[in-house]
């Protein structure tokens, strides 16, 4: 029989290749896991800009087609980091971690966010990254802004683990076309944020629909996120529109 | 399974072949020893993901039966189980950080399930059953065959459901897009998991119907 000694040393040796060669494996495969990553990322930027015919072969050309301008702003609304020339997935604000600075936001610190300026076809768009938690777990995006910083082109949304045909409906065109056309603030210039409304946009007032979508049914915590999400990243970018808004 | 010790066995023996082809047919894992439904279920809508789920086990299978095979020897019997676990699961690993590096869409589609091939009862079933009183090669064999056995059943099962429920095979549009203008309609419920079930069922009723040594006697 087998003494306990030796039971000890071998599950001790076991593990411990085990864990080498996974790390070993993590070490190697990680360039690549990221690449896959920035292209993905990159797709749902251009995707919420209304750019068609992005596959993961050509994100990174296309990406640096579309995308003219990289900024980086901080908690006033100032412009710290602008990135125009170059690779733009070396950009400073392509790599920032938003997690990182919304976290800092929520303990009142500076923080710093990046936004992306496209060049449609002459037509100047803005994507603003959203991130905010979900039911289940964390959920993010990308909204589009017109030149007047005020009009949705388009929005993405996408989670990490939304119950499926429920609140993972959020990462669906049914749900995310509905943003086209909305507004993020009043005609008195006032930020409203969209809000995703429980029973319907039916049910604001009529001046208010503008700024409203139907939440999905059954989806209602997975709905407030992305309702909660809108409104506290679009807050923190709330300096800088406001500044480049009134020009 | 024999344990007989062989000098010199040739590589493609018959009896190493009934490795391969027993798990296909009379000793399938899904449709007769009826383990690794769960993922059956899960993954069949589309074929590309059971294609992958079943390169992904196939690797997982082999590899962990020839590592478990080279090890038994020196097994401690008490934590046996233990060690198995711990040779799938960093197998799986690998498997998953693979897929993320070069299939990145299908890894997202798979989601937990290249996780849960840790849970599926076949890779466990293999392991204790066979590659612990086996040499490698045959072990390897053994894996091969069974991970054919079960992806076989996820194809033909895929097939029907992304065909009816999706119009399309391997994504390409397969229905002719006039059938849909004269009223022809996909079928949503072969997208959810309990028509992969009757599925299954109806392969099980057909192979038992040309299969009659599969058929128990009726006492």
């Amino acid at each position: 029989m087998y003494s306990n000694g030796y039971i000890f040393r071998y599950a001790a040796i076991l593990v411990i290749i085990a864990a080498a060669v996974l790390s070993t494996a993590n070490m190697v495969l990680k360039p690549f896991q990221e690449r896959n990553m920035a292209i993905e990322k990159m797709g749902y930027i251009l995707a919420s800009a209304d750019i068609k015919g992005v596959n993961t072969k050509n994100a990174i050309e296309k990406f640096n087609d579309y995308v003219v301008e990289e900024i980086l702003v901080n908690s006033k609304g100032d412009v710290i980091d602008s990135y125009k020339e170059g690779k733009m997935e070396d950009g400073k604000a392509f790599k920032i971690n938003m997690k990182e600075e919304l976290y800092k936001k929520s303990k009142g610190q500076d923080f710093e966010l990046p936004i992306y300026v496209i060049n449609k076809d002459g037509e100047t768009i803005y994507v603003l990254p959203l991130l905010g938690t979900g039911l289940w777990g964390p959920i993010w995006g990308n909204m589009a802004l017109k030149d007047d910083l005020n009009t949705i082109v388009g929005v993405t949304f996408d989670h990490k683990g939304e119950t499926p045909g429920l609140g993972a409906e959020i990462a669906t065109k049914q749900f995310q076309d509905q943003f086209i056309g909305k507004k993020i603030f009043d005609d008195n210039g006032n930020f409203t944020s969209i809000k995703v409304v429980k029973g319907g946009v039916k049910t604001l007032p009529e001046a208010a629909r503008i700024h409203g979508v139907d939440a999905i049914s059954g989806g209602t915590i997975t709905s407030q996120g992305v309702d909660a999400m809108l409104s506290n990243v679009l807050e923190s970018y709330l300096p800088y529109l406001e500044k480049h808004r009134k020009k | 399974m024999s344990e007989e010790k062989q000098e010199r066995e040739p590589l493609f023996s018959p009896k190493n072949l009934k490795l391969v082809k027993g798990p296909i047919n009379l000793d399938n894992p899904i449709t007769v020893q009826v383990l690794g439904i769960c993922s059956a279920l899960a993954v069949t809508a589309k074929m590309k993901p059971a294609i992958v789920m079943t390169i992904s086990v196939m690797v997982v299978l082999a590899a962990s039966n020839v590592v478990i095979s080279l090890l038994r020897n020196g097994i401690p019997p008490r934590i046996r189980i233990i060690v198995q676990l711990v040779v799938i699961a960093s197998m799986v690993i690998l498997v998953d950080q693979v897929l993320k590096a070069f299939v990145y869409d299908i890894s997202k589609q798979l989601s937990v399930f290249v996780g849960l091939i840790i849970t599926n009862c076949i890779i466990m079933g293999r392991l204790e059953a066979f590659a612990m009183s086996n040499k490698p090669w045959p072990a390897f064999l053994d894996g091969i065959g069974n991970s054919l056995g079960y992806g076989l059943i996820l194809i033909i099962v895929a097939f029907f459901r992304e065909l009816f429920g999706s119009g399309t095979l391997l994504g390409l549009q397969v229905v002719p897009p006039g059938f849909y203008n004269i009223g022809y309609e996909n079928n949503g419920l072969m997208i959810l998991p309990p028509m992969a079930l009757i599925t299954v069922g109806v392969i099980i009723w057909v192979q038992r119907y040309y299969t009659r040594e599969l058929i128990e006697e009726n006492k």
